[in-house]
């Protein structure tokens, strides 16, 4: 296919281009080990990744992205700081939509660096922005850290916040227990009767499985616990909803959350994080005045970006997905790093997008 | 110039088909010794009767090599992304009855509800160092209703069969199958969630979407949809 070739070159272009910044090259395997990509990702990768098996190594999966084996790399060998760029095919199963590529090439760029985040968040956004400026893109921003800190200064048991922190990532989910616990256990439910009941284990029938009843009784005490437990206040409630709808241009985005911080203070380090952001950014020639926020953005993505996220669409092609996105995973180096951890940050571009907005393919 | 047909090639399901046709004036039989599986048509001309295994269907219904087929719709679903593009239900037949269900053991009183699956699955990965095992044979509509609801921390194991023993036998903590009256379920001291309910299912004609068909055979195809007087 002649397309390939021109995907390649481009694709190379590209890579040159971070290579001219300061990365290192690093080349990744195309068959990853599975588990891996499972434990990270949960059941739901299957869905979206190709596995195949092998009677030695056992799962292998295609790999879905760059960033899980650049971690590994990294965190089993890397000096610091360290920059890294590669290109090449990543394969994604598109099972409810045929017209949607499951195999193409990704162009990234990730930082390792512990001095300074605020400036590495605008190293990546602007190399990868220079990359497609061209191409008249749409900028949007957002900013993961700042749900997940409300979520911990939430005045509520550390369970519940446990469990909300854990489906930051699944709007629905998360909605359906914030609203659960916004609300006094009803005293007919499931939980309820199970907490007052002085013998749970009446009708249980006989013990069966890998789960002990101490594990049962341990839940059951925590059930106890949470049905006590004093109802989320609906002010606070409204404060996450509030924070969820800030969408903004970034000045009047700062402004909006730190109106919300001090009702909230608990997302205030992740306000002055935004803040240093922008200056970073506008120090790196962004019209912060211009960049969209929203706080809500990278919600939905994989799970693993847990600070600042961007992408670039183009408003003209809105059937093209995004041309480049990116994002902090600073959690994820912690979970591949056995013990080491180091804040980190990349973006990958597309270049076969590229070359459709082109008008090359 | 045939439409090919395709059935169940054992068992009740096929019986039953073949009641279901016969009522509608069409004979559908096997023909051969017992071993053989070749069948005749009765009743229509131009429709060949291919038996297959109920699970092959969906297949080859998807890849157009037979333009009409008896199966279960949890086959069709769970064996073809974006099944409404390759196939099209005529007709519910009326038999072959079965839920898809999420089930866990009798004696986690502590869980009733998806919601309260989710919440042990987090701590079982804690405690036990690896994600909770759900046994099925459902892999795509499993991964999908649990991905609705927002269950994580939870892996799938397969299982072709006798899946509600694998509690019992330490390869998995929960299991997803088809039941029809739930007294495996019991037996095996399993319980439904109350909201584990995935999807109804019963035997179905389908037609193919890919099976190409000339002008003949679309006439039989009328014909026949006529005579099985089901809507087209």
């Amino acid at each position: 296919m002649a397309d390939k070739a021109k995907i390649r070159a481009r694709a190379a272009d590209l890579r040159a281009g971070f290579e001219a910044a300061g990365a290192t090259v690093a080349e990744t395997s195309v068959l990853q080990p599975a588990e891996v990509l499972l434990d990270l990702y949960g059941e739901d990768i299957r869905g979206r990744a190709y596995v195949t098996s092998d009677a030695l190594l056992g799962e292998q999966m295609l790999r879905p992205d760059f960033t899980v084996p650049v971690v590994q790399m990294h965190m089993a060998e890397g000096a610091e700081p360290a920059r890294y760029t590669y290109s090449g095919e990543v394969f994604r199963r598109q099972e409810d939509d045929s017209s949607r590529a499951n195999e193409y090439t990704q162009v990234g760029y990730e930082v390792f660096d512990r001095q300074n985040p605020a400036a590495a968040d605008a190293e990546v956004f602007t190399l990868v922005r220079d990359a497609v400026a061209h191409l008249n893109l749409r900028a949007a921003t957002g900013d993961i850290g700042l749900l997940a800190a409300a979520v911990a200064g939430l005045e509520t048991t550390e369970r519940r916040k446990a469990a909300l922190a854990r489906h930051l990532w699944r709007p629905r989910r998360f909605r359906a227990l914030l609203d659960r616990f916004a609300k006094p256990t009803p005293s007919d439910s499931h939980r309820a009767k199970l907490a007052a009941s002085s013998d749970p284990f009446a009708e249980a029938g006989p013990m069966i499985g890998l789960r002990g009843a101490d594990e049962i009784e341990a839940r059951i005490a925590a059930i106890k616990e949470d049905t006590t437990a004093e109802p989320i206040s609906a002010v606070q409630v409204d404060l996450i909803d509030e924070l969820l709808n800030v969408r903004e241009t970034l000045p009047y985005a700062l402004d909006r959350l730190r109106d919300i911080a001090v009702d909230m203070p608990a997302i205030s380090g992740a306000v002055t994080r935004l803040e240093h952001r922008i200056r970073a950014l506008s120090e790196r020639g962004v019209d912060v005045e211009a960049l969209e926020f929203e706080a809500s953005y990278g919600r939905t993505s994989m799970e693993y970006y847990d600070g600042f996220v961007f992408g670039f669409y183009s408003d003209q092609r809105g059937d093209l997905p995004a041309v480049a996105s990116g994002g902090r995973y600073d959690a994820l180096t912690r979970v591949l790093g056995q013990g080491n951890e180091i804040p980190a940050v990349g973006g990958v571009i597309r270049p076969e997008v590229v070359l459709q907005l082109e008008g090359a393919v | 110039m045939t439409i090919k047909l395709g059935v169940p090639s054992k068992g009740r399901l096929m019986e039953k088909t073949f009641d279901w046709f016969g009522a509608r004036g069409i004979s559908l039989a096997r023909t051969g010794s017992d071993r053989e599986y070749a069948g005749k048509v009765d009743g229509i001309e131009g429709v060949e009767l291919v038996l297959l295994s109920a699970g092959e269907i969906p297949r080859e219904l998807s890849a157009g090599r037979i333009h009409l087929g008896v199966t279960g719709t949890d086959l069709v679903r769970e064996k073809l992304g974006m099944w409404e593009q390759q196939v099209k239900e005529l007709a519910p037949l009326g038999f072959g009855g079965a839920d898809l269900i999420l089930a866990v053991p009798a004696c986690w009183v502590d869980v009733e509800t998806l919601d309260d699956l989710d919440a042990v699955a987090a701590a079982f990965r804690k405690t036990h160092g690896f994600r909770l095992r759900i046994a099925t044979k459902y892999h795509r509509l499993v991964r999908e209703f649990l991905r609705d609801a927002g269950v994580a921390d939870y892996q799938l194991v397969d299982s072709q069969g006798a899946t509600e023993g694998t509690i019992k036998n330490l390869t998995a903590e929960a299991v997803a199958d088809i039941t029809s009256t739930g007294e495996t379920l019991r037996a095996n001291h399993l319980k439904i969630l109350s909201d584990g309910l995935m999807l109804k299912s019963q035997a179905t004609l389908f037609k193919s979407r890919k099976a190409p068909v000339d002008d003949g055979e679309k006439a039989i195809l009328t014909r026949l949809i006529e005579q099985l007087g089901i809507e087209s």
